[in-house]
C-alpha cells in the first residue's frame, strides 16, 4: 500500500506533461460513465430498506422503536432532518450529527448502553453494520433538499471554529493536513478526483455525496467513516467514532455545503 | 435468510420493465482470507421470474455476476396490479422470493 502511494507521487510529479494530463481527463469521464451506469441498480436501496425496517421495528432492553427518535425537527420528523444537521439538541446540551444523534435515540428511547449503540459502527459483510442501514434510510429522506446548517448558536459557532481549527490542522508523520489534499483544485489520489472543499462547488459536491455505497467494498459507507478513512489515510491518530472532533469537522464541512440540493445515498467507486 | 429484494415493476406501451436488486455476497470462490484459506463459492445459481404464475424469465448464474446484483429485464405484457416475483436459489440451496405490483 505505502508504495503505491509513493508511486502515485512519482506520476504526479510529471502530471505536467500534457499527454498524461489529457490521459487523466479521459479516464475521469470514463469513472463519471460508469457511475451514471450504475445509479439506476444501486445497492445502497438495500441498506435503505433495512435501515427503514430498524427504523420500525422495537429493539433493545425497552422493546421500543425509534420512531419517536427527535432528529432535531421534532419527534418522529425524517423528511428532511438530514439537511439540517448537525445542530445543537438542547435535550442533550451538545452539538450532534446524525450519527451521534441515532446513538442517543438508541440510548435514549431503546434502552440501549452507550457501548452498544457505538458497537460496529462500520459494517462487513458477515458483520452487517445497523448504524450504516438507519444512515441510509434517514439520509434518503432528506434527497433533493437543499443543505441549510445554521450556526444560529453559540455552541454551533464553535464547533463550526473547532472543524475549521482541524480542517487545516498540519500532522502526524506526513505533516499532511485535510486541506494538503482538499485545498486545491484539480488534486487526485491514484484516479480518484479529490474535491476542493475550500470552494463552494467542491464543499457541496463532496458533503452531498456521502453516504454511499462503495463497489469496492460492497458496503454502504457513512460520513463518519468517510472521515475516518480520511485520518487513517493522513496517518492522523484514529478519529473516534461520534467523538467531538468528528462532529466539529463534520458541522464545518456541512455548513460549507449549505444551498446544495442533498444528492445521497450515493454510489461511488 | 437473505434480506428481501428491492423490486420495481413498471408499465411502458405494452412491456414491463422490471428492475431487481438483490441482496447477496456472490463468493466467487478464488478469494482467500487473511489466514490464507480459500473462502468457498457462495453464488446465486439459479433466478426466475413470474408474472401471474407464468414464467417470463430464467437464468443461470454464476460466480461472475457482481455482488449485491441488479437485474432488469422486460416483458411483452403485464397490466397495472399484476404481480410480478422473482426467485431464486443459490449454491448452498438458500432461497428467496419476493413479489411486486405493476405500476
Amino acid at each position: 500500500m505505502r508504495q503505491r502511494i509513493r508511486a502515485a507521487v512519482a506520476v504526479a510529479g510529471f502530471a505536467c506533461a500534457v499527454p498524461l494530463a489529457l490521459a487523466q481527463g479521459s479516464a475521469t469521464e470514463e469513472i463519471e460513465k460508469y457511475r451514471q451506469a450504475l445509479q439506476d441498480g444501486n445497492p445502497a436501496d438495500l441498506w435503505e430498506m433495512r435501515g427503514e425496517g430498524l427504523w420500525r421495528t422495537p429493539a433493545g432492553p425497552k422493546k421500543a422503536t425509534l420512531e419517536q427518535c427527535d432528529l432535531g425537527k421534532g419527534p418522529g420528523v425524517v423528511k428532511g432532518a438530514y439537511a439540517e444537521l448537525p445542530r445543537y439538541f438542547a435535550d442533550a446540551g451538545r452539538v450532534m450529527d446524525l450519527e451521534t444523534r441515532l446513538v442517543w435515540c438508541r440510548v435514549t428511547l431503546q434502552g440501549l448502553s452507550e457501548a452498544d449503540a457505538k458497537k460496529n459502527p462500520y459494517g462487513s459483510s458477515n458483520r452487517k453494520s445497523d448504524n450504516e442501514a438507519l444512515v441510509a434510510y434517514v439520509t434518503s429522506q432528506s434527497r433533493g433538499i437543499p443543505m441549510n446548517v445554521r450556526l444560529d448558536n453559540p455552541q454551533m459557532k464553535e464547533a463550526f471554529a473547532l472543524g475549521e481549527k482541524i480542517f487545516y490542522f498540519r500532522g502526524g508523520p506526513h505533516d499532511f493536513a485535510c486541506a494538503t489534499c482538499h485545498g486545491e483544485d484539480g488534486k487526485r489520489i491514484r484516479l480518484q478526483d479529490l474535491p476542493n472543499l475550500t470552494a463552494k462547488a467542491g464543499a457541496q459536491k463532496g458533503y452531498s455525496t456521502w453516504p454511499a455505497y462503495r463497489v469496492s467494498q460492497g458496503e454502504l459507507r457513512t460520513f463518519q467513516w468517510r472521515l475516518n478513512d480520511c485520518f487513517r489515510q493522513q496517518r492522523f491518530p484514529e478519529l473516534e467514532f461520534a467523538s467531538p472532533a468528528s462532529i466539529a469537522l463534520t458541522t464545518f464541512l456541512a455548513y460549507n455545503a449549505n444551498g446544495a440540493p442533498f444528492d445521497a445515498p450515493a454510489i461511488k467507486r | 435468510m437473505a434480506d428481501p429484494m428491492k423490486i420495481r415493476a413498471n408499465l411502458a406501451g405494452d412491456t414491463t420493465e422490471v428492475k431487481v436488486l438483490m441482496s447477496h455476497e456472490m463468493e466467487t470462490g478464488q478469494r482467500k482470507d487473511a489466514q490464507g484459506k480459500v473462502i468457498p463459492a457462495w453464488f446465486i445459481q439459479n433466478v426466475t421470474a413470474t408474472w401471474n404464475g407464468k414464467t417470463v424469465l430464467s437464468a443461470e448464474w454464476g460466480p461472475a455476476i457482481a455482488k449485491n446484483p441488479f437485474l432488469s429485464f422486460r416483458f411483452k405484457g403485464g397490466a397495472r396490479g399484476d404481480k410480478v416475483q422473482v426467485n431464486w436459489v443459490d449454491n448452498r440451496g438458500d432461497k428467496r422470493s419476493d413479489e411486486a405490483t405493476i405500476a
